[in-house]
């Protein structure tokens, strides 16, 4: 063996059974059981394109979030100055950063002035100024303060959604952060992604609300403490849906931050599912108080501004245990309890993005992506062992290489494999074999001038080496401009077409050159099949 | 087996031609990104927001029967295109459509269902996408373009001298041109993957015209008597051969895609096709004449001054 051959030849070596022993994985079904801990256990994964799936992108309403931090401080104004016998006028959000304090005397406002600036380090307090004869001041959330609630929202809401989707149960979902307030949820494989969307989508915010009997709904004008909301109901027999409107207390006595369980359960008498719901220490207090002061009123059960149903306090409620009926499916009953149990979102969500692809489109693709794979190698084999005939077939080994520590080195990255992405593998087919027709070329030029196949072969690759080098390093630029700015299937173009431009690099420069010394370095060879 | 013998041909004497070809080309796609600019052209909805589905229908459909059901249903604006094989139908509602994001797809749905009934169908795939990201992604592009021409002309400007680098760059850009150029033509869309496409042209297409430069320079350092159109034509005509081999493969590789790849990429791989075409086209058509004509140029002012 000529010298500096071993080392080459042991390095493909090595590098062909870390390929297969990272794909191994991938290729086998199922790993056996003394596949040890040490082993890798990565696999090439199928993007959503490829296997099917639900691909979302959620915008969170970040100042949603804030204005609703606003509305309790508001609330929490109003019990505290109630409990220091502070007399106010209103106090409330106005616009979108701040809560306004409106007093009917000097010296109260003197007091409260005082009162915000120990409560409320954090705000903005503005001077006393004159609102139509009333004493009013501002009380404002900061810049950063709202910017660090919006990014806590995100948080949250990130959270809460993977609370959901792990309670829906689909297998490896992923849930992430993208930007300020993008959350990205991928489903694989999901069968059912109207359901799972309405599922992450929905705010769920439940709140427990006084109906106000005194006022009529139809009058059109409600005061300014109270609201008008709808009572939905679906005939399940005809499908058409029924609104009750209802005048109920803007405040909501209980909400459901203070809940600790949800079930489903079957009404035994109707055989109708309803959800049972379990109140904290704190809630269950709440709940016992409330019903007991207003036995015989109407208290409204309401998720997301929808009146769920509005039953009549018959007695008081100890013990913490409530429950929500309106007519529900066992679905539509299970989904609001996972909805619940997860908790409400920070802010509503809205969907910008939803790509769903079918199993059988992603099947599909697969069989076709390969077959175009199979009739690129084929045509681009021939090809070289006609045109180059030996060394064609040297190049055809390369190539063949090429694929194989692309595949190991995707495993081992546990990279996710999209259709373009094979696409880019079909196209690096082509590509690999480039190098090999430079140097090829380079060497015949050589042979012309009458050197020995040795001489030209190192000749060859020595002047081909450069060209090589800048073409591979233009590729490269590219496909990392594209896995920085792609997203899904165009960042697995990226990812296989800068990982196959690197290892063609090694194959076509090293595994060629060293199939060629191992024939020709005794410098017996005296025609070169090229 | 060779393709060529010893070639003589006088490519850098057919630069006016060429450059007459490649200027109407390039004009035609220039015309093209400003239509993407303005927003009139062909838009995949990844870029314009919108909505698009694929729908496998049990029986034919007729394109004009599919839009009445649509109509009916209260979808008015609406892109019907039929795929051959399987009774396939594609389903393309842009942005400014009257039906809200997130429930056009169900409102499809529900059209086909009254409208067509007794043809079951199955969603093969939807896409909803709203505004914002539409233009978040389209910034995006850009600056991901104007990032990897950027770092290519420095690449070529550090490893050539400065008259090389402009031709190739001019000739990378004249690639992209003329894949855009294709595309308004045959009123293609234009979507994620087209500028994928033309970015991983823009990347390969410069393989043809390094490998052309390399051969220059050496002839140029070995022989500094001959007329510079000489040295020009001589290389091109020593490495043509391999200018042709090399994107032959590649060119085997992308028709392969385009044939059998299936319809989710065939326009991704005819993007693929015509570039790589260009490409070979421009290394030697128009990269070379290029530096010819800055070189001359270069080399009158210079006797001008003796």
């Amino acid at each position: 063996m000529p010298k500096g051959t071993g080392w080459r030849i042991a390095l493909i070596g090595i590098f062909v059974l870390l390929s297969f022993l990272y794909l191994t994985p991938t290729l086998a079904g199922k790993l056996p059981a003394w596949w040890g801990k040490l082993l890798p256990k990565d696999k090439i994964h199928l993007g959503l394109d490829l296997q099917g799936g639900t691909h979302l992108v959620l915008e969170v309403d970040t100042q949603k979030a804030v204005e609703g931090s606003l509305d309790i401080v508001a609330t929490d104004l109003e019990d505290t100055l109630n409990s220091k016998s502070l007399r106010f006028k209103r106090i409330n959000r106005t616009g979108s950063d701040k809560v306004t304090v409106v007093l009917y005397e000097k010296g109260t406002a003197e007091a409260v002035q005082k009162l915000l600036k120990d409560k409320y380090p954090g705000y903005e307090q503005s001077p006393v100024y004159d609102e139509g004869g009333f004493m009013a001041l501002n009380l404002r959330v900061d810049e950063k303060a709202a910017q660090d609630r919006k990014d806590k929202a995100v948080q949250q809401a990130l959270e809460t959604i993977r609370n959901r989707i792990d309670q829906f149960g689909v297998s490896e979902p992923i849930i992430q952060r993208e930007g300020i307030n993008h959350i990205v949820v991928q489903l694989p494989g999901i069968k059912d992604p109207q359901r799972a969307i309405e599922l992450i989508g929905k705010t769920a915010r439940l709140e427990f609300k006084m109906v106000r009997e005194d006022i009529s709904p139809s009058m059109g004008v409600v005061p300014e403490d109270a609201e008008l909301l709808k009572e939905k109901t679906v005939d399940q027999v005809t499908g058409s849906v029924n609104e009750v409107p209802m005048v109920v207390q803007r405040k909501s006595m209980i909400t459901g931050d203070l809940l600790t369980d949800a079930q489903v359960r079957i009404d035994s008498q109707f055989n109708q599912p309803y959800v049972a719901i379990e109140f904290n220490a704190l809630g269950a207090k709440l709940f016992d108080q409330v019903t007991a002061a207003n036995v015989g009123k109407r208290f409204a059960i309401v998720l997301d501004n929808n009146i769920y149903s509005a039953p009549v306090i018959r007695e008081r409620i100890s013990g913490g245990s409530a429950q929500i009926s309106g007519n529900f499916t066992e679905k539509t009953a299970a989904d609001l309890a996972i909805v619940l149990r997860a908790g409400a979102l920070p802010a509503p969500v809205k969907i910008i993005q939803n790509v769903t692809v079918g199993p059988s489109l992603g099947q599909d693709s697969i069989n076709k992506g390969l077959m175009a794979g199979l009739i690129g190698v084929v045509l681009v084999v021939l090809f070289m062992a006609v045109y180059y005939k030996l060394s064609g077939m040297v190049a055809n080994l390369g190539m063949v290489l090429n694929v194989v520590y692309l595949m190991g080195a995707l495993a081992a990255l546990g990279a996710t494999l999209t259709l373009p992405g094979i696409a880019a593998i079909v196209l690096l087919i082509g590509m690999s074999v480039d190098s090999n027709v430079i140097i090829f070329e380079r060497i015949r030029e050589e042979l012309k001038l009458g050197k020995s196949p040795k001489a030209a072969l190192d000749a060859g690759y020595d002047k081909a080496f450069l060209t090589i080098m800048d073409s591979h390093i233009t590729t490269l630029i590219t496909a990392a401009v594209l896995f920085q700015f792609g997203t899904g299937p165009v960042k697995g173009f990226a990812v296989s077409l800068s990982l196959g431009v690197i290892i063609n690099l090694f194959t076509s420069l090293i595994g060629t050159k060293v199939t060629f010394d191992l024939f020709l370095h005794r410098g017996t060879v005296k025609k070169m099949s090229i | 087996m060779e393709l060529l013998g010893k070639t003589n041909i006088d490519f850098i004497g057919k630069r006016n031609i060429a450059f007459a070809i490649s200027i109407v080309i390039s004009i035609v796609g220039i015309i093209g990104i400003i239509q993407i600019a303005r927003g009139a052209a062909n838009m995949g909805i990844d870029f314009s927001g919108g909505t698009s589905m694929q729908l496998k229908f049990s029986k034919p459909v007729a394109i004009a029967d599919a839009r009445v059901a649509l109509h009916k249903g209260g979808i008015a604006k609406v892109d019907l295109q039929e795929i051959r094989d399987g009774n396939k139908l594609l389903v393309k509602i842009d942005r400014n459509t009257t039906v809200a994001l997130g429930k056009s797809a169900d409102a499809v749905q529900e059209a086909f269902k009254k409208g067509l009934s007794g043809n079951d169908f199955v969603v093969e795939s939807s896409t909803e996408i709203g505004p914002s990201i539409g233009d978040k992604l389209r910034k995006d592009t850009l600056v991901a373009v104007a990032i990897s021409m950027l770092g290519i002309i420095l690449y070529i400007a550090w490893r050539f001298d400065f008259k090389f680098g402009i031709g190739a760059t001019l000739a990378t850009m004249h690639d992209c041109l003329a894949m855009f150029a294709a595309f308004l033509v045959l009123d293609k869309e234009i979507n994620l993957l087209f500028i994928t496409a033309v970015l991983t042209i823009a990347g390969y297409s410069l393989t043809d015209t390094v490998v052309v430069f390399d051969r220059i320079r050496e002839n140029l350092h070995k022989n500094l008597k001959g007329s510079l159109h000489n040295i020009f034509n001589n290389s091109i005509n020593e490495v043509l051969s391999r200018t042709i081999v090399t994107s032959l493969t590649v060119f085997l590789a992308a028709a392969s895609l385009f044939f059998f790849g299936g319809e989710v990429i065939h326009d991704f791989a005819f993007a693929l096709l015509v570039g790589v075409l260009v490409g070979t086209y421009s290394s030697v058509f128009v990269a070379s004449p290029i530096v010819v004509l800055l070189e001359n140029r270069a080399l009158a002012k210079q006797s001008e001054k003796a």
